[in-house]
């Protein structure tokens, strides 16, 4: 057991969720402050007979992964805000084609290049509405490095379930942080395989029909069905369509395979949420904090509780109206000017009691930070 | 096998306007690949947007229809991923050398396995006639009404310089040299590029007053050359056709498979 304990980075803690979860493509470009995942990829594929790039942009990062997939390998790319930017197109492709692929983007401070070593989390609402068009997408998250490592597999499987790309929204000190990482047994957490066609040669397939379940089987390029893929809206057979009977259609299938299953896809923490008249709500580095303010309160014997976040999008409305209830003041912790205030305000009951402590000078939220916020809340000054 | 076995039928007539010397390529590459007798499960072609990458979704193949400007890019993914498959990657000159042309030197420039034909007829056809980086100086385009003052590339240089290993260029005028390029192309280890000049009648041709398809076609015929010709040094003017490059460099995919081999060592 003491073999597979490591003292790490939080983006070593996603290169080894990726490699556990069998990922063997990577396509990347050296941005702060997620390059460390790069580098250790260019040294650890190899080993096993993966394949790494450093590709010229980090559009071609996003589209050399994206091919890659097709020919049936697990893929990831990795980035922070500027290239995250520039991947937006690609990552509509991957949407609309039904693409497979993992995309991280460890947050630095913006707009434009921002404060690159230093946090931020203002990408929140990039990662879900970046791309141009209706679209629905995954973002997961993660506080502290085993979840970075479980939030990485639980990625490449979300991926591989509903083909669809899956955005890892970390931030920057997460990523360069360094604790105490327990590498899983193989085995010990399932990973999703790739469902492929069981079609035989010569029988007609069709890429995109979804079998009873939802699920759409892959064949991969190069084996014995060929078939078109576009960014085109298309027809089961992957060619492009302007019928509005076609098009209505696949816009509703890639919206619902999504958000229809919010629920299924919400993964959270909970601290103390079962009494608590004060809810902290947060994700990411910032939930670390809100943790400790939560502990104190509640040693106090104040009825404080956290409810942390691990998928953003789409959004687990049902969970946060729920858990917030029962609590008359709802606090937020994020380090952005309130993205995701905003649905948590749209999902309780009474948006008012919803509140925000925040910092966005690209130093880390501090549990006394979020104290002032509190006091400031309660009336009692700063 | 005949022509038709290559193509998907369901889609014909296809959209280029009549004249336009995209089917013609489309007609050459078909007969280049029924040469080589290459298995149509092997060949993955990846294009991007315009009326050239329209080639794929005609064929056959295993096609990727990707996004304006970065087919080199996405086809890099699938060589990598399967060096085994043929990619084959035909492109519209504003698609490999204005959006995508980072992409393409790139691509020349790691020597990967990979077919790129650039279909140049100096024009963005399916928006309309919009001058590209292949027009030239003095060009009426819709967005150079007054003709246009860019200066262009030459895609040969342009290859040469980026470091492609197989270079060429030949015209839809000279449809079999096409073909026997294209064989070339296909069979040679490392990046090709294969220049084919395309007429446009209907954006170029008619408003640079270069007649009808027909005319545009003798066009091609008059002022090309063969590559060394007497013509050539009778008149500088003339554009060569023929192959430019063909020589022999470390191929990405193999070079790849030495740094496998290494990291396998040092474990």
């Amino acid at each position: 057991m003491s073999g597979n304990i490591r003292f790490v980075q939080g983006n070593e803690a996603c290169v080894e969720g990726a490699l556990y979860a069998g990922c063997n493509f990577f396509a990347g470009y050296p941005i702060t402050p997620s390059t460390e995942i790069a580098e250790q990829l260019s040294s650890r594929l190899p080993k096993i007979g993966g394949k790494f790039i450093q590709m010229e942009d980090e559009i071609a990062s996003m589209c050399a992964i994206l091919g890659a997939s097709l020919t049936g390998c697990k893929v990831m790319t990795a980035t922070s805000g500027p290239g995250f930017s520039l991947k937006q197109e690609a990552l509509g492709y991957a949407i609309m084609a039904e693409i497979p692929c993992v995309v991280v983007n460890v947050q630095r401070g913006g707009p434009s290049t921002g404060i690159p070593t230093h946090v931020h989390q203002g990408d929140v609402n990039q990662a879900r509405w970046g791309t141009h068009g209706d679209h629905a997408i995954v973002v997961l998250t993660a506080s502290n490095h085993q979840d970075v490592f479980n939030m990485t597999v639980e990625a490449f499987n979300i991926a591989e379930t509903y083909r669809t790309p899956v955005v890892l929204l970390f931030d920057e000190v997460v990523g360069h942080m360094r604790e105490r990482l327990v590498l899983p047994e193989p085995g010990a957490i399932p990973v999703v395989e790739r469902l492929r066609t069981s079609v035989k040669q010569g029988v007609n397939y069709h890429p995109y029909l979804a079998r009873e379940d939802g699920r759409l089987p892959m064949s991969d390029f190069g084996g014995v069905h060929r078939y078109n893929v576009t960014g085109l809206y298309h027809d089961m057979w992957g060619f492009p369509s302007d019928e509005p009977v076609i098009v209505n259609e696949l816009l509703h299938h890639l919206m619902d395979k999504i958000e229809n299953r919010a629920n299924q896809l919400a993964h959270f923490k909970e601290f103390y949420t079962k009494d608590a008249n004060c809810l902290l709500i947060s994700y990411g580095s910032s939930a670390r904090s809100a943790r400790e303010v939560v502990e104190k309160y509640r040693r106090r014997g104040e009825r404080f509780g956290l409810l942390e976040l691990l998928t953003l999008w789409p959004f687990p409305a049902n969970l946060v109206r729920e858990k917030a209830a029962g609590a008359g003041t709802v606090l937020v912790v994020e380090m952005n000017m309130g993205q995701l205030c905003q649905p948590v305000r749209l999902a309780v009951d009474r948006p008012e009691r919803v509140f925000l402590s925040n910092r966005v000078d690209g130093v880390f939220i501090s549990p006394s930070d979020i104290e002032k916020t509190l006091r400031l809340i309660q009336g009692k000054g700063v | 096998m005949a022509v038709k076995d290559y193509i998907r039928e369901r889609f014909f007539p296809h959209i280029w306007c009549a004249g336009c010397g995209h089917g013609t390529t489309l007609n050459s590459l078909i007969r280049a690949v029924d040469k080589l007798k290459i298995p149509k499960n092997d060949i993955v072609m990846v294009s991007g947007i315009g009326c050239s990458a329209r080639i794929a979704g005609y064929l056959d193949f295993h096609t990727l229809h990707t996004l304006h400007g970065r087919a080199l890019a996405f086809a890099t993914g699938v060589k990598l991923s399967r060096p085994e498959l043929h990619v084959i990657v035909p492109m519209g000159d504003g698609d490999a050398l204005a959006i995508g042309g980072n992409h393409f030197i790139h691509a020349a420039r790691r020597n990967i396995n990979i077919t790129a034909i650039v279909m140049n007829n100096r024009i963005y056809g399916m928006t309309g006639g919009q001058y590209s980086p292949l027009s030239g100086y003095g060009i009426l385009a819709s967005t150079a009404p007054y003709t246009s003052v860019d200066q262009s590339f030459d895609v040969v240089q342009l290859a040469t310089a980026a470091g492609a290993t197989f270079v060429a260029r030949s015209t839809a005028f000279h449809a079999q040299q096409v073909s026997e390029i294209l064989q070339e192309a296909i069979l040679h280890k490392g990046f090709s590029v294969v220049e084919v000049m395309s007429p446009c009648p209907t954006y170029f041709g008619r408003r640079n007053k270069q007649g009808d398809a027909v005319d545009m076609l003798k066009v091609l015929q008059k002022t090309t050359t063969p590559i060394g010709s007497q013509a050539k040094e009778e008149n500088p003017e003339l554009v060569e056709r023929g192959v430019f490059v063909r020589k022999e460099l470390p191929e990405y995919c193999e070079a790849y498979d030495t740094v496998i081999a290494r990291a396998k060592e040092k474990r």
